[in-house]
């Protein structure tokens, strides 16, 4: 596979997200408009006088008709400008980057704990097929999916950090502080949160190691005399573990979404907490902000998944679908 | 699972080949212990949402002082929270909410995403790639939670509300199934056939194709079920689902927050309802794929 190959499938790619990207906006923009009445009144409350509302409806150029609003709004974002608070005129941007590393972390430890746990869990369960560990192993998984992640992170909680002592009950650290400061107070939230993901990756892995060991290039290669440890390392898993990357990255999507009530439940000042103050303090340029913002990342993750998928299976056609 | 012959089961899309299938896959589901688990636990739900309030001791917002966040004890078997209320009564009530809120978000999705994706995939062209194909990549692009998080923050706080928040999270799901169902459905013989005999468009749509997708959707709602619940369940945790003092599962665990020390079991309850009803639908879903998917019998 050429780099020509590949550079025009990324400038294919490219040229497709833009319209989603300028439907995503289209759409955030309108939520603005799902609140019923006038923003501006119902973010400054009924005691506000109407100076004070139509100043803010001008801040928030409520006045000028829909389409010149989306512009004007759009333009803003496409030079990095995401809008000021309502509360204290700071730069959502400026909010969102400082709040990105703390919740970037949590849901990269959870995306760690999801595939530690559910590559091995996925593998043994599908080698040792139809046995009590297959039975466990499902069965837990099962489970897993099951539990709302926020309150298994109330029984961690509970458990590890008022009966055990093993870990503190609620905070953050900041690296910069030590490792250990910072895990300390990150493991609880990022395996509570990562639990869910890690059977959904068990689950998947499974299955699509059951399918492969099925196939025919390793009955072929079994029929060469190759070892079943082999058919399954060498032969098997390489193949059933592409899968794996899209589960992963769509899990990525999914554990953003799971990131804010979890980061609420152990006081963790990330994204998901300024989302949810932004949301009860009726600061909607930070919501619609924030709600861009993570729509944005998702896009990207998502281009890079399909990229490096490319890239790992050469069976897959980047010049055209 | 012995063997069977490899084409048992696959009936061209014609009435007698689908019912075959039908009760090929009910005898399959039905031999499927953890299938039949997850319907005995959803049968459950069903009738607790129905009858909850009828068998419920007390009335879920009557207030107690002498009896302020006390254990289990005769009288009130699953205790009482920090009003007095009988916390069995107030399971009882949330379970009609949560049940209401998943089935009619799904429903919502369905009826909404259904149609869209048939016609989408069946007339193809510049509509289905440019307004549906890319709509539903953009709605996709927003973590499911944090699209209902948002509408329901918009909208403001309440039962219509939190179903339609998380309902619009489901659409893209369905029109991306019913699409793809459709784009293969079409190709197939039984089409041609009744386009041969001169039926229009929604006859075909409606009395050949949609009964021969019906299957895929049912596993999709099943599924989408559990996501509900698990939605429903943060919303109103956060406080953006249905607003007190209506018992809700999520806005019960948010109330035993506040007492985790004194009473434990107020975060319990209502997090192993929601636990078991997701598991129960989990299980269904999985189940009935199972029942269903061919390659499983090889």
């Amino acid at each position: 596979m050429g780099d020509g190959v590949i550079g025009r499938y990324l400038v294919r790619r490219i040229l497709l997200m833009v319209p989603v990207v300028f439907l995503v906006t289209v759409m955030v923009f309108l939520m603005l408009h799902l609140i019923p009445g006038d923003p501006a009144r119902v973010a400054l409350g009924e005691e506000a006088t109407p100076q004070a509302v139509a100043a803010l409806r001008a801040q928030m150029g409520l006045n000028l008709p829909l389409p010149a609003q989306y512009l004007h709004w759009v333009g803003q974002v496409l030079q990095g400008n995401f809008g000021r608070s309502l509360l204290d005129g700071t730069s959502v941007l400026k909010d969102l980057l400082q709040a990105l590393p703390v919740t970037f972390e949590l849901t990269v430890l959870a995306l760690l704990t999801a595939l530690l746990l559910g590559v091995p869990v996925g593998i043994i369960a599908a080698r040792l097929r139809g046995t009590l560990a297959d039975w466990v192993a499902t069965t837990l998984a099962l489970i897993a999916l099951s539990i709302p992640a926020f309150w298994l992170g109330i029984l961690f909680i509970l458990y590890f950090a008022v009966r055990l002592h093993l870990f503190p009950s609620e905070g953050y650290a900041p690296i910069t502080k030590g490792l250990g400061a910072n895990l300390d107070l990150m493991i609880l939230p990022a395996v509570s949160l990562g639990l869910r993901s890690a059977a959904v990756i068990a689950r998947m892995l499974r299955g699509s190691l059951l399918e492969v060991l099925g196939a025919d290039f390793v009955r072929t290669a079994r029929a060469k005399g190759v070892s079943e440890r082999r058919a399954l390392w060498r032969h098997a898993l390489r193949n059933a573990l592409l899968p794996v990357v899209t589960v992963g990255a769509l899990e990525f999507a999914g554990l953003l979404g799971g990131v804010v009530i979890t980061e609420e439940i152990f006081g963790i000042p990330g994204m998901g907490q300024l989302l949810v103050n932004a949301i009860f303090q009726r600061d909607f340029p930070t919501v619609q902000g924030e709600v861009l913002f993570i729509a944005l990342i998702v896009l990207i993750v998502n281009l890079l998944t399909d990229l490096s998928y490319s890239l790992l299976d050469p069976r897959i056609q980047v010049a055209g679908d | 699972m012995s063997a069977q012959p490899a084409d048992e089961g696959f009936g061209q899309g014609g009435p007698a080949g689908s019912r075959s299938l039908l009760a090929l896959a009910g005898r399959r589901f039905l031999r499927n212990g953890l299938g039949m688990t997850g319907a005995v636990i959803v049968l459950i739900l069903i009738l607790l949402a129905v009858l909850g309030p009828s068998l419920a001791p007390y009335n879920p917002l009557t207030q107690n002082y002498h009896l302020i966040t006390k254990p289990p004890m005769p009288g009130h078997p699953l205790g009482t929270d920090d009003l007095g209320r009988d916390e069995l009564s107030r399971m009882l009530y949330g379970a009609r909410l949560s049940f209401g809120v998943s089935v009619l978000s799904v429903g919502l999705a369905a009826i909404v995403g259904m149609p869209i994706g048939m016609l989408s995939g069946y007339y193809r062209g510049w509509v289905d790639d440019i307004f549906v194909m890319r709509i539903t990549d953009a709605l996709l692009a927003f973590p499911g939670l944090i699209l209902a998080l948002a509408i329901a923050a918009f909208l403001g706080a309440s039962f219509t509300h939190e179903t339609i928040a998380i309902g619009i999270g489901f659409v893209p799901g369905f029109i991306r199934l019913a699409r793809g169902q459709v784009l293969s459905e079409r190709e197939r013989e039984y089409v041609a056939s009744a386009q041969s005999v001169g039926s229009g468009t929604r006859r075909i749509l409606l009395r050949h194709i949609l009964p021969n997708t019906m299957t895929p959707m049912l596993i999709q709602a099943t599924l989408a079920m559990s996501g509900a619940l698990l939605a429903d369940a943060g919303l109103s945790y956060l406080g953006l689902g249905v607003p007190p003092p209506t018992p809700s599962w999520g806005t019960m665990i948010n109330t035993g927050m506040g007492y985790l020390m004194q009473a434990p079991w107020l975060v319990y309850w209502p997090g192993l309802a929601i636990t078991v009803a997701v598991l129960g639908w989990n299980l269904l879903g999985d189940g009935i794929r199972d029942a269903l998917d061919v390659r499983l019998r090889q």
